[in-house]
């Protein structure tokens, strides 16, 4: 992918821009908001990772200014701000999602992954496929190989948002907040309960597990094939 | 009824009544004052005028009996008659066995003398006329009776006419001063309901308010701005705390960041058995980023720089919700997690919020419950009559160890661990959010004994 970075901290921008070298990825650097929105402009990006507080103009505007003249290149806002109170006030500006200052790396990477995703070409899925694991949208049924896999309604929500980002790293705060729609830190890791139960439902008793773990990020929902 | 009732008594109970009260009272007594002194120096000397008259006249006419005998008496009496055309003046002078010898009046009035020997009485006129008439009773020497008149027909008439103007005065001075009092404390009472509006919201968070100063220079200008000075002041302090501790725990949480993704990053290449230390140093780092993090959210919310987000909320719901999510969690422990709550426990509040409260409140109790045990979850709405909006209360009763009464408050203190759970996972930090998320919404924390266990109640008004 190619990303633009705009970010005036310096180390922070570094460690943005290799880190996202290294995941094989184009970067492109900024370091004001002036500069960003220029090249923002002019050049042809899938993703841009904006910090909210830029010198010049701030971070907001410039997203602000880039929907205005209608370019929908996917933002994702970097605020040192925190909290879930200033996000909103981020995604009402057009940011299409938004990471507190400091953040750890994989939660960028899972992030950026899932919104290059939401912004591919999609036809109107109906089912969802991973290795022999098949998810019927319409139906609301689920099947592995000949074996249909009963599932809660709120396990079917989780397995679907891990199946719609098949292949990518979901953190823990993703789930929370797309599966349970609450923005919270929980105190334990409620969130491993649910996943090692739709493990058992969905990996149990077949050769091939699909559910992996991912230390230190989160999960992840992959055929052999298609692990990277 | 009961409700008319209620309001009256909280009428009754404003300062505004009773300073009201208190001018109307003021008011009364010095208009009834200045009423007596005007009574005394007019009527009152017309009064005392007549009687000296009647007096003077009554002893006169002894004197002439004494020393001119009853002749005499009975001549001047007729004298007297004869020079007083307007019949105002009566006199009688009678035998022993009240026989007239002389005078304008036939018989002795039926009428008993007061102590001082004043008599008062109806009498009849010549043209047929009855008037008031007011007269002293004098026993001459040797028995004989004199009574001394006079009609006061129109010192009663100026009595009465004085008396209406009394009532009247009386009934304008009672509505002027009800007026005047409800004026007089509404302009007072006025600005100190626009302070009491003012501090409210500065109690619950908006630390940028400041009272109103008319710039009269009157003592509520003065008191407005001693206060604003004060909040002036509080409010640079709070900032300035606010500021250090953002500084302090984003100056480390920034390093601490970056020393996590170094060693993810470094992680990612190790051989296996570096690796899964290295993984294990990321873990803890995480832990300490997500003390720093709730520290952090505990700040916002207490200093009321949480811009929360407050719409109208259903707690079953959110319960139900937080309920879901930590099934799974009870159930691998062996901890029957129940909830039983009343539909529709609508509350204004920042649903994220009152979310990790739940969730919190929930998560210690699953923590301190062993296995076999019930952690019970309930939504309920309290003492909405109708009237006044209630609250809601959440419970969660867990069947843990429970804590000791003394320890209600210290529990809610940032990093407040007993000693019984130190052996437990957790920050300590999760009670004093529950707190400050209580707080901000009005709210309040409560502790009971479940018998055995912990019963923690968040209570919200509605």
């Amino acid at each position: 992918m190619h990303i633009l970075v705009v970010e005036d901290d310096r180390d922070t921008r570094e460690f943005v821009r290799s880190g996202l070298v290294q995941a094989g990825h184009t970067v492109d650097v900024a370091d004001n908001g002036r500069d960003g929105l220029l090249v923002a402009s002019t050049g042809s990006f899938d993703l841009i990772v904006l910090d909210r507080m830029l010198p010049e103009v701030d971070g907001l505007t410039v997203v602000r200014t880039l929907r205005a003249s209608d370019n929908r290149v996917p933002v994702l806002i970097l605020s040192a701000l925190g909290e879930v109170d200033q996000r909103v006030a981020g995604l009402r500006a057009g940011g299409d999602d938004y990471l507190v200052k400091p953040f750890a790396f994989s939660e960028l990477e899972a992030r950026i992954e899932a919104l290059a995703r939401r912004t591919a070409p999609e036809g109107p899925a109906t089912l969802l496929r991973v290795g022999d694991l098949e998810m019927d949208l319409m139906t609301r049924s689920v099947q592995r190989g000949e074996t249909a896999i009963d599932l809660q309604p709120r396990e079917f929500a989780l397995l679907e948002y891990l199946m719609r980002h098949a292949g990518q790293v979901v953190t823990r705060t993703m789930l929370l907040e797309h599966v349970w729609d609450y923005h919270f830190d929980p105190q334990t890791n409620v969130i491993d309960v649910h996943i090692s139960r739709l493990r058992a439902k969905i990996d149990k008793g077949f050769d091939e597990p699909l559910l992996h773990t991912v230390r230190g990020a989160g999960y992840k929902i992959a055929a052999g094939s298609e692990q990277v | 009824m009961r409700r008319l009732r209620q309001r009256l008594g909280a009428m009754l109970r404003t300062t505004t009544f009773h300073l009201t009260l208190s001018y109307i009272a003021l008011f009364g007594i010095s208009v009834s004052l200045l009423t007596l002194f005007f009574y005394w120096s007019t009527i009152g000397l017309v009064v005392r005028e007549t009687d000296a008259t009647l007096k003077s006249e009554i002893t006169g006419l002894a004197e002439q009996y004494l020393e001119h005998g009853l002749d005499r008496l009975v001549q001047v009496i007729a004298h007297r008659i004869r020079n007083d055309p307007s019949g105002d003046m009566l006199y009688l002078f009678t035998t022993r066995d009240n026989r007239p010898l002389a005078g304008n009046l036939a018989t002795f009035p039926p009428a008993t003398p007061d102590e001082e020997g004043w008599i008062e009485f109806v009498h009849r006129r010549a043209d047929g006329r009855q008037v008031p008439a007011r007269a002293r009773v004098y026993l001459l020497r040797d028995g004989l009776h004199l009574l001394v008149g006079r009609n006061i027909g129109q010192l009663r008439q100026l009595k009465q006419t004085f008396n209406r103007a009394l009532l009247i005065g009386g009934g304008l001075t009672f509505v002027l001063a009800a007026a005047g009092g409800l004026l007089m404390s509404g302009r007072v009472l006025n600005r100190i309901s626009a302070f009491t509006r003012t501090t409210s919201e500065i109690v619950a968070g908006r630390l940028d308010r400041r009272l109103d100063e008319h710039g009269g220079g009157d003592e509520f200008d003065l008191l407005a701005g001693h206060l604003n000075v004060m909040l002036d002041r509080l409010e640079a302090l709070l900032e300035s705390v606010r500021h250090v501790s953002d500084n302090i725990a984003h100056d480390l949480r920034t390093p601490l960041t970056r020393l996590r993704n170094r060693i993810e990053l470094a992680a990612r290449d190790a051989p296996d058995e570096l690796r899964s230390e290295l993984e294990a140093s990321v873990a803890e780092a995480d832990a300490l980023l997500a003390t720093f993090t709730a520290l952090l959210r505990i700040a916002r919310i207490e200093s009321g720089s949480y811009d929360a987000h407050f719409e109208s909320v259903d707690l079953a719901r959110i319960v139900d919700d937080a309920l879901d999510l930590y099934q799974g969690l009870a159930q691998e422990r062996g901890v029957v997690l129940a909830a039983d709550s009343d539909p529709a426990c609508s509350v204004t509040g920042d649903r994220n919020l009152l979310f990790q409260a739940i969730a919190n409140l929930i998560d210690n109790a699953l923590k301190h419950t062993a296995a076999g045990s019930t952690v019970m979850v309930t939504a309920h709405r309290e003492g909405d009559d109708g009237a006044a909006p209630g609250t809601v209360r959440v419970t969660v009763a867990d069947g843990g160890p429970g804590i000791p009464a003394e320890e209600y408050t210290r529990v809610t203190q940032r990093f407040a661990r007993l000693d019984q759970s130190r052996s437990l996972p957790g920050s300590g930090l999760g009670l004093s959010l529950v707190k400050a998320v209580a707080e901000r919404h009005r709210g309040t924390l409560e502790f009971a004994d479940n018998a055995p266990g912990l019963r923690v109640s968040l209570r919200l008004p509605a």
